[in-house]
């Protein structure tokens, strides 16, 4: 063996320098997984080399589920990232996502990075409570609790109306039949990002800079640790905040968090950073995503978009079928011991995908499980997951979609696709443009 | 008809509390708080049946009345 193949090929789980802050006994430090994505190349076969970061992943992800169920595979796999495991049914979702004893979210966000054995955060985790296994994650969950119940988030209904009026406001001047807006971009993306802003109580002007760590941290999977700096950036900008909010507390969602007691003691910096970090990026790519797949969706079916004119009530229903159809998040799990999934030889430290998307989609689950049915009365989606890491934003996201949904729907009575949707890659899956014609400007 | 709720199984994903709010209420955790106990009147059946059918956890049982 040359010397030369000797240095360059890469010692499995060699320690890089931590991706996002460092402590004493090594809890942010991540282990550089042994993936390249350039060896691999497109997807050939998603039941054997599934990759949710393939640019036709995401665009194509029905046809892609339906193609596994069909095929009779309800788990795939994928060397990629180090060895990843995809249940693809609800039944083997729901299993999983249940089972906190073979599989752990101390990382919950595949990437080639990944906690080590000597960094072992749970059952704390980075960003507690989603990557807290229990029993912690039910102490750090019942902190935030309170503060995401639906009768505390009920009352930011006016003030989100307002800004999504005031988006649509600053589209200007509308001709109906040639105006093209993206209402991705121009709309649905403004929207999450500065109501967790405003609940956090930090600065309006920030919200481009919370939009690029979210990127970073959800899309740029495939590349080095060390070149995704955003997470440094946002551990930095959290602390600076936080200080901030301990010399001038307030009524906002952080001083909340740092007057919260765990067992009698106040959390430090380190956690409520975490928490934060959980609270930005869970909140923004997730629900933005959801608006904007719901509004793409209206744009080719205007029969959904007048009866939600004609019939507001029919929102009650319509709101679950846009989460059941078109949910945004898939998470992760890492498997924590070895363990044998319905014949799945499972390996810990393995990556399993949880596409709760999938599950929603599953015809053992949901009849016409692929048509978007606008009052569909059963509706058992799991768009917020299952078992006890189910979302703990899901009353703020449903409110932000629904206000989103029915503001641009009143606005634009009448509007349709125009041009390429382009959708986003990784986890979290939503249109990212979306140019559509406006056809009919309420007066 | 009677209805049952298993707050061991309830996430508080809150889907019974908004399609049927006569029969339940949330806590300040967000968990459900079956509000009734008994027989149900016949006019909230419906809504009975629906809270049951919308719950992703399974939490929510509908017994229904059996005949002597």
């Amino acid at each position: 063996m040359s010397v030369d193949e000797t240095t360059t090929s890469p010692e499995p789980f060699e320690y890089v320098e931590p991706i996002f802050g460092d402590s004493p006994e090594g809890t942010h430090v991540w282990q550089r997984v042994p993936y390249n994505a350039d060896d691999y190349g497109p997807v050939g076969d998603f039941a054997t080399d599934f990759d949710h970061a393939d640019p036709a992943y995401n665009p194509n992800a029905p046809a892609v589920w339906k193609q596994l169920r069909e095929s009779g595979c309800p788990v795939a796999h994928s060397d990629r990232y180090g060895g990843m495991w995809v249940p693809i049914t609800h039944d083997t979702v729901n299993e999983i996502a249940y089972d906190t004893e073979n599989f752990t979210s101390r990382a919950v966000v595949v990437s080639v990075g990944r906690p080590g054995d000597l960094s072992l955060p749970a059952p704390i985790g980075g960003a507690p409570p989603i990557t807290s296994d229990p029993p912690f994650h039910n102490m750090a969950r019942r902190l935030l609790l309170p503060a995401f119940a639906p009768k505390k988030i009920e009352p930011w209904e006016p003030e989100i109306r307002l800004l999504c009026q005031r988006l649509l406001d600053d589209m200007g001047e509308i001709t109906p039949g040639e105006s093209i807006i993206d209402a991705a971009v121009q709309y649905a993306q403004h929207i999450p990002v500065n109501v967790i802003g405003r609940m956090l109580g930090f600065p309006e002007q920030d919200e481009e800079l919370f939009r690029k760590f979210v990127h970073d941290v959800l899309e740029r999977i495939a590349e080095e640790p060390g070149s995704r700096d955003g997470m440094d950036d946002l551990g930095k900008y959290i602390l600076t905040q936080i200080a901030e909010h301990r010399e001038n507390p307030r009524d906002d969602l952080t001083s909340y968090l740092l007057n919260v007691e765990i067992e009698g003691t106040p959390v430090d910096d380190e956690i409520a950073a975490g928490m934060i970090v959980l609270l930005l990026v869970a909140g923004i790519d997730t629900t933005w995503s959801a608006i904007g797949s719901s509004l793409w969706h209206l744009a080719q079916h205007p029969e959904d978009h007048q009866r939600l004119l004609d019939d507001p009530d029919v929102m009650t229903f319509a709101l679950e079928e846009f989460l059941r159809s078109y949910a945004p998040v898939t998470m992760a799990r890492m498997v924590a011991k070895d363990n044998d999934f319905h014949g799945c030889p499972m390996k810990k430290d393995d990556w399993v995908l949880l596409p709760f998307p999938a599950a929603n989609r599953d015809p053992h689950q949901f009849e016409d499980a692929d048509t978007f049915i606008v009052d569909r009365q059963e509706n058992r989606h799991a768009a917020f997951g299952l078992g006890i890491h189910r979302c703990l934003g899901s009353n703020l996201a449903r409110l932000e979609l629904k206000v989103a949904i029915e503001e641009f729907t009143k606005r634009f009575p009448r509007y349709e696709l125009a041009g390429d949707t382009r959708w986003s890659v990784g986890q979290i899956r939503g249109p990212r443009d979306l140019p559509v014609r406006i056809l009919e400007v309420a007066d | 008809m009677r209805v049952h709720l298993d707050s061991e199984k309830c996430q508080g994903h809150n889907r019974c509390y908004a399609l049927a709010p006569e029969l339940f209420d949330v806590d300040d955790f967000g968990q459900a708080v079956l509000l009734v106990e008994g027989e149900l009147p016949e006019e909230l059946h419906g809504k009975a049946r629906l809270a049951a059918a919308n719950c992703p956890e399974y939490a929510i049982k509908i017994v229904e009345e059996t005949r002597p």
